[in-house]
This record gives C-alpha cells, sequence and structure tokens, in this order.
C-alpha cells in the first residue's frame, strides 16, 4: 500500500461575504516533493495557503494529514501538525536582529532570562546549514537585504522542524542572484524530505524547481502537471484560461448547485 | 556611554605598568587591540545608523563645558548634586514614556496622572490620616489602575494612544481638582516617609563608592560570565582584556560621581531608587520575554501577532507601565516641594518627559531605545534649566534651547532611522 500524501485536500470551499473565493478545491502534497501553486492574480492562491496554514479556515471540505483527517481551524493547529507559513511580507521585525527575529514568540530561557548566548548558537547553526553568506547575526533586520531577509524567514520557519513548508512568493522582491540562492535553498529542503507548496508567478522558478504544478482559475483546480514532462506553453494557457480542464464555472453551477 | 567608552581608553592604552618591564609591551599590544576591536565594532554601528546612546552624551558634555564656562559653579559638587535630585521625579515619569514611545505611541496622561497620585496620597495622609506608607501604595497603584485603563481602551478600541491619554489627560487632571477639593494646597509632613524620599541622603562616604563598586561590578560579572559561555560553545565572544575595559571606563565615570556626590552631602537616596529602578527595568526590556515583546510589537504589530504575540496584552501594560511611572515621579515631585497643589502635574512636565525620552535617544518611530535614555535625557534638560539659573538667564531663552535640543534629537532620530534602511537597501 502506498504511503498516503502528506497533506491532502478535498473538496475545499472557501467564502468571503458573497464571493466564493475556492470551490471544490483538490491537492496533495507528498513528502520530499515540491508542488508549484500556480494561478493569474485572484485566483484564490494565497486563500489556499491561508486555508492551509489556519489564518482563514475551510467553510467545507476533507483535509487529510498523512491519510488522517484533520480540522485546521487556527494557525496553532497548522503549526502543531507541522506546517509552516513564509508569508509573501514576511512578518518580519525590522527592529529586532536575526536572532530575535527567529525566535520570536518562543525566546529559549535560562533563569527566567531570555537565553541569548544559546539563541544565537542555534540560529548560527541553522543558517549555516541554509546559506553560504550568513549575515551578522546582531545586525537589525532593516540592516541586511532582501535576499537576507527571505533568508532569515524561511529560518524562522524551519525552527520548529515542520514537515511541510508553504511559501508565498518567496522569489517576488529579489535579485537574480538572491532568486538563485532561495531556490538552492528550497532544493536542499525537499532533499532534506520536507513537503513544499510554492506559490509563484515567476514559471522559470517553477520549471527550475517544482516537480509537479497545480493550476488555480477562478477559485477551481483547473489542470494538474508533472512539471518535468509538460510544456511551459501548456501550463500557461491553464492559467490564462486557454485551456479548461474542469468543466466551465457556468456549466458547473448550473448542473450541480 | 558607548562614545565615552571609547575617547576615555585611548590614555589606558598607555598606562604604564613598570614592575613587569618584560610583560609591559605585550600587554600594551593586547589593551591596544581590545581598544582597536572597540573602535571597529563601534564604526560599524555609527555607518549602520545605531547611534544608541552617542549624541546625548556629546549634547551633555558640550552643555556641561558651556556653562561651566559661563560660570565656574557650575559643576560644583553641589550643583551636581542638586541636579542629581532634580532629575528623579521627571526623570521617573520619562521612563514610563520610553516604554510607551518603543511601542511608536504616545502617552500625554503622565502629568495628570502624576498630580493625581499625589493628590490621593496628600488627601489620604495629611487629612484622613491612613498610614505614609499604605496612602504611598494606593497612590502609586491608583496611577497603575488609571494607566491599565487607558492601555485597555487604547488596545481595544484602535484608537491612537496619544488621543485616549488625551482624554485622560483631562479625565485625571480634573478627578485630581475633585479629590483636592477646595483645600487648594497641602503640606505634606516635613519629616515623613514621601518628604524623605529626597531631602535624605547617605551621608556615609561608603554608601555612593559601594554603589559605584556594585554596580561596575554587576556590569563585569555579567559580561564575563555571558562571554565564558560563547567561549565554551565557540562562539564569537571578546576578549578578556575587552570586557576590562568596558567595565573599566563604566567604573571611572561611577566613581568620579560618587566622588563628587561625597564632597557634598552623599548619595542622595532619591537617585539611588531611580537608578535602581532604571536598571531593574532595563534589564526587564532587555533580557526578559516580557520585553522582548515590547521591542516585537513597537517593530511590527502584525509580525508580532503572527508570530503569536498577544498585542492587546503588551499594550494594555505597558501603559499600566507607564502609569504607575507617572504616579511614582508625582510622589517624588511632590516630596521635593513637600506640597501638593492644583498646579501638580501639570505645565510643562509633560513636555519635559517626553522631551527627556527623545532627547536620551528613545525613537519616535517605535522599537528602539533603552531606559537609560531617560536618564540622560533628563540630565541634558536639567542641566540646562539650572544652567540658567545660576546665570541669571531668562527662562524664555531656556525654553528655545531646550526645544533646539529636542528638534536636534527628533532630526538624529529620523536620519539614523532612514541610514539603516538605506544600509538595507545596499
Amino acid at each position: 500500500m502506498p504511503t498516503p500524501p502528506l497533506l491532502a485536500l478535498y473538496g475545499v470551499c472557501k467564502r468571503f461575504g458573497v464571493v466564493d473565493v475556492l470551490t471544490d478545491v483538490e491537492l496533495e502534497i507528498r513528502a520530499g516533493e515540491v508542488v508549484a501553486l500556480l494561478g493569474d492574480n485572484g485566483a484564490g492562491k494565497s486563500t489556499l495557503v491561508k486555508v492551509i496554514s489556519g489564518v482563514a479556515p475551510a467553510d467545507r471540505g476533507v483535509i487529510k494529514w498523512e491519510g488522517r483527517t484533520v480540522h485546521i481551524r487556527r494557525p496553532q493547529d497548522a503549526r502543531d501538525l507541522g506546517i509552516a507559513t513564509v508569508y509573501q511580507d514576511l512578518a518580519l521585525c525590522g527592529n529586532l536582529d536575526v536572532v530575535g527575529n527567529l525566535f520570536l514568540g518562543r525566546e529559549i530561557r535560562r533563569l527566567g532570562f531570555l537565553d541569548e548566548v544559546e539563541m544565537e548558537r542555534r540560529t548560527g547553526h541553522l543558517l549555516e546549514r541554509l546559506t553560504k553568506r550568513v549575515p551578522d547575526l546582531r545586525a537589525p533586520l532593516v540592516s541586511l537585504s532582501s535576499g537576507q531577509r527571505q533568508t532569515v524567514a524561511i529560518a524562522r520557519s524551519l525552527l520548529g522542524d515542520p514537515r511541510l513548508l508553504l511559501l508565498d512568493e518567496p522569489t517576488a522582491t529579489l535579485g537574480l542572484e538572491q532568486t538563485n540562492e532561495v531556490l538552492d535553498l528550497v532544493d536542499r529542503l525537499r532533499d532534506r524530505g520536507l513537503g513544499v507548496l510554492l506559490i509563484s508567478h515567476n514559471m522559470g522558478d517553477v520549471k527550475a524547481l517544482a516537480d509537479r504544478a497545480a493550476v488555480l482559475r477562478l477559485g477551481r483546480n483547473n489542470g494538474f502537471f508533472d512539471v518535468n514532462t509538460t510544456s511551459q506553453e501548456q501550463i500557461i494557457s491553464s492559467i490564462t484560461g486557454a485551456a479548461e480542464n474542469v468543466p466551465r464555472r457556468m456549466a458547473h453551477r448550473e448542473s450541480g448547485w | 556611554m558607548k562614545g565615552k567608552r571609547n575617547t576615555a581608553d585611548n590614555p589606558r592604552a598607555d598606562l604604564p605598568t613598570p614592575t613587569v618591564e618584560a610583560r609591559q609591551p605585550h600587554r600594551r599590544r593586547v589593551v591596544a587591540r581590545a581598544v582597536e576591536s572597540q573602535v571597529t565594532v563601534l564604526r560599524r554601528k555609527l555607518g549602520a545608523g545605531e547611534l544608541g546612546l552617542l549624541p546625548v552624551v556629546l549634547v551633555l558634555v558640550a552643555v556641561w563645558i558651556s556653562f561651566q564656562s559661563l560660570n565656574e559653579n557650575f559643576l560644583s559638587p553641589r550643583n551636581l548634586s542638586n541636579l542629581s535630585v532634580d532629575i528623579v521625579g521627571t526623570g521617573l515619569i520619562a521612563v514610563g514614556i520610553v516604554f510607551v514611545l518603543l511601542l511608536g505611541e504616545l502617552d500625554l496622561s503622565v502629568g495628570s496622572i502624576s498630580g493625581l497620585a499625589a493628590a490621593i496620597f496628600a488627601v489620604l495622609n495629611v487629612n484622613n490620616g491612613v498610614p505614609e506608607w499604605l496612602a504611598l501604595i494606593i497612590a502609586v497603584l491608583a496611577g497603575t489602575v488609571a494607566g491599565s485603563v487607558q492601555g485597555f481602551s487604547f488596545a481595544r478600541t484602535r484608537v491612537p494612544a496619544f488621543v485616549v491619554t488625551l482624554a485622560g489627560l483631562l479625565t485625571w487632571n480634573g478627578l485630581m481638582l475633585y479629590i483636592l477639593g477646595t483645600s487648594g494646597t497641602i503640606n505634606l509632613d516635613e519629616n515623613g516617609l514621601v518628604a524623605k524620599l529626597t531631602s535624605y541622603y547617605f551621608t556615609n562616604d561608603a554608601a555612593a563608592y559601594g554603589l559605584a563598586a556594585v554596580g561596575s561590578g554587576a556590569v563585569f560579572l555579567v559580561s564575563y560570565l555571558d562571554n565564558r559561555r560563547r567561549k565554551a560553545v565557540g562562539m564569537r565572544h571578546r576578549s578578556l582584556p575587552a570586557i576590562a575595559v568596558r567595565t573599566g571606563v563604566l567604573a571611572v565615570i561611577a566613581f568620579a560621581a560618587a566622588y563628587v556626590l561625597n564632597q557634598f552631602q552623599g548619595l542622595p537616596l532619591a537617585l539611588l531608587i531611580f537608578l535602581v529602578i532604571v536598571a531593574g527595568l532595563d534589564i526587564v526590556l532587555r533580557r526578559t520575554h516580557y520585553g522582548r515583546q515590547i521591542y516585537a510589537v513597537g517593530g511590527g504589530v502584525e509580525a508580532a501577532r503572527r508570530a503569536s504575540l498577544s498585542v492587546t496584552r503588551v499594550q494594555t501594560a505597558v501603559l499600566a507601565v507607564s502609569g504607575t511611572m507617572a504616579a511614582i515621579g508625582g510622589l517624588f515631585l511632590a516630596s521635593r516641594i513637600t506640597s501638593v497643589s492644583q498646579g501638580s502635574g501639570t505645565g510643562v512636565l509633560l513636555l519635559n518627559a517626553v522631551a527627556a525620552a527623545v532627547i536620551g535617544g528613545t525613537s519616535l518611530f517605535g522599537g528602539r531605545g533603552t531606559t537609560w535614555s531617560a536618564v540622560l535625557g533628563m540630565l541634558v534638560i536639567q542641566s540646562i534649566a539650572s544652567g540658567m539659573a545660576i546665570t541669571d538667564t531668562p527662562a524664555a531663552v531656556q525654553f528655545m534651547i531646550t526645544g533646539g535640543v529636542l528638534f536636534a534629537a527628533a532630526v538624529i532620530d529620523a536620519l539614523s532611522r532612514h541610514s539603516q534602511e538605506a544600509h538595507g537597501r545596499a
């Protein structure tokens, strides 16, 4: 019997007011696999990430973690399962140093006081594994480059030893060299057996990194592709809607609802 | 402190050690290297816009030199000793303001809360015969409660803190006038506990020197132990001479201050309490989980929230701290004049407290600053006031000069923030 996927979503729906943002969405992510989540603006990518990370829980649908049905209602639930999220705006404190940001909200204490030595040691170890150019651990975050900040944000998400990492547009604000560094990093995380869900607008990144791609269009699945065997054009046409891989939205609505 | 450390280091590097001639060049090299590494760190920090306490120290030195050249009594033990007591009342209020500024907010009610606390104490103790210690505790707790109420309203309603506390300014001032009633001015017991707060001096020389020794000893011990742990796990650490140089400079300043105080009446109780509170709250801010949360909320509310910090609790607690500190400061101010009147806690008190925190280098944008900036900023403000009094300059000029210093401090703050961000973009 094959091992069940790390995370599987079936029939996930999410409404904001009167707007159906996600309708019957399915998704599977296996350990040691990078799945790209693609779609035009407003296709529901970020909402899907929020559903999985517990920020905006699903209205309906089934979420299975290693084959077991789970309920993700709060960010805490996702974190307890081993799901970590790196948001597009990173959500770091500019005035705190690298160590402070990494351990924010889960500081190590010693005799009631912050144990800066231990936190700095662990930060150093973690960052050495992730990047070749470790930033000054005591520099406030505003003084780091955007690539370094991205590395810190990813390192922060890895601190709790997650099994699944959600990356929302990790390379959108980065230059070429920094992008390569982040892509290398994601590659190494996959080799370590993590499941990664990568949201990206950049087909280059997707081609370079992802094993499979899931396309969302207007809040519905619009095809799953094996990135290595599918042409870029095919994927793009499914993003733009030139190729409809599921019944049209109107037709579906008439029959189903 | 950083600036002083640096300038005062160099003469120490040339200290002769005639008894062990063979080791002298070696030791000198070690010290020189320690000084050098300090300078490198300092230069990097300055380049990145982390000015810390350097500007306020420079301003303080400049103010002291100017007034000393105008009137040689300015740096007399008597004047400096009085100065060290005069800064305490407003300085304690400024410490609370530092907490609020760390969130990037402003508390306008501290003046009124300080007056309210003093009035509550006076009415309970003098008019109703409540024991001093009990009246003191109730007065301080009243400040805590007033601050908490404001903090909770601010955190829950998301009305900016300066508006909530502006309403507080009026409310607490009205409450104070109501409590004082028709009595107008209430004189405190000249020999009572509260009067002693600012009139008691430890005349024994050992007190001031002891405080200096304990203070620098503690700083040395903490950095030495910290360093030893870093060395044990193979992390970047300072050499022993570097630590010695740092604490050495601190000790020189501390013992010089103790010497000056002992030339007059000894260590003032008020100064001792002030320094203990400031040092204690500094440890709370920089070394505890609670303090880290304050910096985090000041650096980014959204980031703090996503890191599952309770922003509401932090904001409420911070305004509670500033209310408490305002009440304590108000009692010291009342102690200085041994009376409470309808004018208590009004006038330039609030403005001076905010100005002290900002002049001391606490950022108006939140997330940067220490409690020591309240001490240094208050020293600058009070030095200007005292220098003006000594040189018979009209108060009008005093306001203008203090205003200029405050403006300069705000500009330095904005520029250093800008330079930090530019540093990141490069």
